[in-house]
């Protein structure tokens, strides 16, 4: 692991238990974060994004089950004693949430909120050093400090998402992850909100995980770019070389159904998101590729290279002496009945 | 300990209403027996214990006279009477009260009392509060308010004195007994189905496919009868469970009060228990006890049936299985990086 | 902060100004049903015992012989001036009978809420917290089961342990005969009359007769305390500024207490309010059973001897209280959430 990373993930994975089975939420993922990088990752509705993202955290309800490193800082997280783990949330590892209007307690003023995230930290402070610090974050949010005492509920959404993004950082941790963050917010207030985490970087060396599904955000605001199917990765790399190049087919597919002025037709993905207690054999996108292979549905594929440069898990790219023969022939497949969509 | 909740696409819904099937009638009663199958812990074992303890009635209620070694008024038996408050023996296992009467018998036929009065009276609030409740919510305007602040002003009232008033009113006219009984708890239970259906209507009618069935043209009755109305019914059973638990203690508490039933009617628990005060002063407990205990154990399964209910319907209650997860072994696959460039471990970044 | 207390005051007057029409409504309902009774009352209650031309002087004297409307008009013009009347039965007015019997029922309900509250709240918290567990389990059952016995069943059980096998405590009266006579009667709250005249052995009889009445009663209260606090916490516990918290790294304890206790019992204000009609009823079986001179064990003496307008004077006396409960616990109600002022 190079000193440059921030966060290094391997092989993660993270099941929960349901009557019908395990879910594999996250089923073996590996990325990399530098310092002062943001890495978005993208993926549809129930891919396992916030699983991953919480994982990280360990915020994962009971009856899941977790396994793989985490590495943050040169210090494994998973299997870590909670205590240890509730003392690094907060001062070296931050969550942002998507939806900011329920995340803040109706009873407590906004002040109040500050002097307890600071003082579990930071026991030794003395009030006015947590006044302090507070307004300070909060004006570097676009809150002033007259409204530093008002209650949750005199917010607008815009300004309590700022106000989570402020409380996530006033203690300066290495390493954030932004769930969505500007998913409920509208387009004004999310420009806005892109701006202070571009901030961030700039001025902090933060570390970003972004998580979305709006791939707009995700060219604008991240320098790297992961893409998540049904629990794994299927290609990572440079934002803006994922875009302009995708390797991946469901890269393709996702760029290609976005809609732009110059959209002319709506271009879709037939089928829906596949069931994560019993995803497809092989390659998890193999019943919704255009271009799958008969190797595709029995094997899982390996992670390689692209030509251009980013890391893909596809046939399509080899490795050509792991494919067995006849497996590059075009997937027969039946038509898609719609009972088998999750 | 971490309890954090997976984020579901649109967040938790608040309301404690599951959305609507299509309108097939058998959908959400059945769909209401799998949850109640499904239940865990705690919960199934309120609920099966609950039922079990209120069959026990029904069977002492619907069998009595079989049941009962004598009846309900009787103070003797081949012309020579009962010892008046006799202690517990062979022949009267509860003893006898002070007219003579075997409290066992007495308390086996409160059963039925105490379930006739019940099933009736619950039957009369379904009858007209919940239509009630589906026409005030569905249409609003001047109707609503007037019904919701007459609603309110009866729900606000204390339950035994309306409930005594009314018992006491219709002495005259119905005579006291099980139905005025049934007719005075009735009035008090009315105000709760009506909030309770009229709540899930007002949430129910915002709903996209209630607009879009409006939309192509369906009648307002329609809409009521076939998608509204199932909606509304699944909160339905647990409130009518636990109001069957209160119906009880109100049927007690007149009887106590001496606005009940009167012995000679039927027999009941409550009054009973009022003539026992008297006994108690003395030191004879069962003519108290007994009947004291019947209501306890009937309320009792009730609640625990309404209780188990809640646990098991309510979304916000209801607990996550949370099964343990075995993440099996990982398989031996492909783990060489392949020969396009050099492999430097995956963590290399590009610039 | 100024924002907050003008806030107040206007939510008040807003409140009470919509009180008006249910208190008229429920006047309504309680003159309809006094007049729905076949005859009228002066021949119910005193018809036998004196000669029908007394009889006829007592209908005009008390004014049931003029028209219906007129009637309602002067009950309602009586009741804003506060004048309720007097009882046929026993000629006392019933504003005395307010006075006397009133504040007997007050101390009972008070100190039965207060034990409710005292032995409910720890237990609802704690079966809460502890959710499945033995405890929970425990309290719950506990909660069903005081709430299933009826209060005359256990205050009967009650009286026969402490009273009758222990001879502890007095089963009946809210004071000793002697003491009775002896204490002056400032306020009728017979523990605050005691402390008032500094008179110990009073007081200690005053306890002694309130004793089992208020626990009697107060354990009714606790089973819906219990019941009521568990759900809320347990909701409270799943919100999502809980789990933001946690996010933050705060202490799970802190979250337990801080977070979720609070805005688990602020509900419970409300609720305890709406309760105010099952307090009421249950003061009058609790009442019947401790033969406490309370204002409940009057209204069933004029029942039984069909003394109407004494029974019409009680039953207005008791919506009015309803309405005064249900107006108070709004106004706490918003001086603790602060959403809730207009």
């Amino acid at each position: 692991m190079t000193a440059d990373n921030v966060l290094s993930v391997r092989d993660l994975r993270v099941w929960y238990g349901t009557e019908r089975g395990s879910v594999r939420a996250v089923d073996g993922v590996s990325f990399d974060v530098r310092k002062g990088e943001t890495l978005g990752l993208v993926g549809e509705s129930g891919c396992g994004k916030s699983t991953l993202g919480r994982g990280i955290l360990g915020l994962l309800p009971s009856g899941s089950a977790v396994d793989g490193s985490v590495r943050f800082r040169d210090r494994e997280l998973v299997g870590v004693k909670q205590s240890d783990m509730r003392e690094m949330r907060g001062a070296e590892l931050g969550l942002i949430f998507q939806e900011p209007m329920t995340r803040l307690d109706p009873l407590m003023r906004i002040s109040e909120h500050f002097a307890e995230t600071l003082r579990a930290h930071e026991p030794d402070l003395t009030s006015d050093e947590i006044d302090a610090r507070s307004i300070d974050t909060l004006r570097r949010m676009g809150i002033p400090p007259t409204r530093f005492r008002h209650y949750p509920h005199e917010f607008s959404g815009g300004m309590r998402q700022r106000i989570m993004i402020a409380l996530a950082l006033v203690l300066n941790p290495a390493f954030v992850v932004a769930d969505e963050p500007t998913t409920a917010l509208d387009v004004l207030v999310e420009a806005q909100i892109l701006s202070i985490l571009h901030d961030l970087k700039q001025n902090f060396d933060t570390s970003l995980l972004l998580i979305t599904h709006n791939l707009g955000i995700v060219a604008e605001a991240c320098e790297r770019v992961a893409v998540m199917y049904a629990g794994r990765i299927v290609e990572e790399g440079d934002a803006r070389q994922v875009f302009s190049d995708p390797s991946h087919p469901y890269t393709r597919e996702l760029l290609r159904s976005t809609i732009s002025l110059s959209t002319t037709a709506l271009h879709y993905i037939p089928g829906s998101p596949p069931d994560l207690v019993e995803p497809p054999s092989g390659c998890h996108f193999h019943p919704r590729c255009p271009s799958a292979m008969q190797v595709c549905g029995s094997l899982d594929p390996v992670e390689v290279r692209a030509a251009s440069g980013q890391r893909v898990s596809c046939w399509l790219h080899g490795p050509a002496e792991l494919i067995p023969p006849g497996g590059t022939a075009p997937l027969q497949r039946q038509e898609l009945a719609s009972a088998d969509e999750a | 300990m971490t309890a954090a909740s997976v984020a579901e696409p649109g967040g938790g819904s608040m309301l404690d209403t599951p959305p609507a099937p299509t309108g097939r009638p058998r959908g959400p009663l059945l769909r209401l027996w799998q949850q109640v199958k499904q239940a865990q812990g705690f919960s199934k074992w309120l609920l099966w214990v609950g039922a079990a303890i209120t069959a026990v009635f029904v069977v002492l209620a619907v069998f009595a006279p079989l049941i009962a070694p004598y009846g309900f008024d009787q103070y003797m038996s081949h012309g020579v009477r009962f010892a008046k408050q006799g202690s517990p023996s062979g022949s009267h296992w509860f003893g006898t009260n002070v007219r003579s009467v075997d409290v066992m018998s007495v308390v086996i036929f409160g059963s039925r009392t105490a379930i006739e009065v019940v099933v009736l009276a619950v039957a009369f609030s379904l009858v007209i509060g919940v239509p009630l409740g589906m026409i005030s919510g569905y249409y609003g305007g001047w109707l609503d308010r007037v019904l919701v602040l007459v609603m309110d002003a009866l729900f606000a009232f204390p339950y035994l004195l309306l409930a005594i008033i009314i018992a006491f009113l219709l002495q005259n006219s119905v005579g006291s007994g099980v139905l005025t009984a049934a007719i005075a708890i009735t009035v008090i239970y009315v105000p709760q189905y009506f909030r309770v259906v009229r709540g899930s209507v007002l949430s129910a009618r915002e709903e996209p496919y209630v607009e879009a069935a409006r939309a192509l043209g369906a009648r307002p009755r329609t809409i009521m009868g076939r998608y509204l109305f199932f909606n509304v019914i699944q909160s339905v059973p647990v409130i009518a469970t636990l109001n069957a638990a209160d119906a009880i203690l109100t049927l007690a508490g007149l009887g106590f009060l001496g606005f009940g039933i009167q012995p000679t009617q039927a027999a009941e628990w409550g009054y009973e228990l009022q003539r026992g005060v008297a006994d108690m002063g003395a030191g004879l407990w069962w003519t108290s006890v007994f009947p004291g205990l019947a209501i306890v154990s009937l309320v009792t399964g009730l609640t625990l049936v309404g209780e188990g209910l809640n646990d098991v319907l309510n979304p916000v209650l209801r607990k996550r299985s949370g099964r343990r997860v075995l993440l099996p072994r990982r398989e031996a696959a492909a783990t060489t990086l392949p020969t396009r460039q050099a492999a430097d471990g995956r963590g290399e970044q590009l610039s | 902060m100024a924002s907050s207390g003008g806030s107040l005051r206007r939510y008040a007057l807003t409140r009470l100004a919509l009180v008006i029409p249910m208190v008229l409504i429920l006047l309504t309902v309680v003159f309809l049903l006094m007049r729905v009774a076949p005859g009228d009352p002066i021949q119910a209650a005193l018809g036998g015992k004196l000669s029908p031309e007394q009889l006829e002087a007592k209908r005009r004297a008390a004014g049931f012989t003029k028209p219906l409307l007129v009637q309602y008009g002067e009950y309602l013009k009586q009741v804003f001036t506060l004048n309720l009347g007097t009882a046929i039965t026993d000629n006392q007015p019933i504003s005395t009978v307010l006075k006397v019997n009133g504040a007997a029922t007050l101390e009972l309900s008070f100190t039965a809420t207060l034990i409710a509250l005292v032995i409910g709240v720890p237990i609802g918290l704690r079966a809460g917290r502890l959710r499945d567990s033995a405890f929970d389990a425990g309290g719950r059952l506990f909660g069903i089961i005081t709430y299933a016995a009826p209060v005359f069943f256990v205050g009967l059980l009650f009286q026969l342990v402490f009273s009758k096998w222990l001879d502890w405590l007095p089963n009946s009266g809210q004071l000793s005969p002697i003491d009775q006579a002896e204490l002056p009667a400032h306020t009728h709250l017979s523990v605050v009359d005691a402390i008032w005249d500094h008179n110990m052995s009073a007081f200690v009889d005053a306890l002694k007769h309130l004793a089992m009445p208020s626990f009697t009663l107060g354990l009714l209260l606790c089973g819906v305390v219990i019941r009521l606090i568990r759900t809320n916490l347990i909701q409270t516990l799943k919100g999502d500024y809980v789990e933001a918290a946690r996010a933050r790294g705060v202490p799970e304890h802190k979250v337990v207490m801080r977070h979720a206790f609070r805005n688990a019992l602020v509900p419970v204000v409300t609720v305890m309010g709406l309760q105010a009609a099952l307090l009421l009823s249950g003061a009058v079986l609790t009442e019947e059973t401790f033969n406490w001179p309370g204002i409940g064990n009057q209204l069933v003496t004029y029942l039984n001897n069909r003394d109407y307008t004494a029974v019409q004077g009680i039953i207005t006396i008791f919506a009015l209280a309803v309405v005064f409960i249900s107006l108070l616990i709004d106004f706490v109600n918003a001086a603790i959430d602060p959403r809730v002022r207009y």
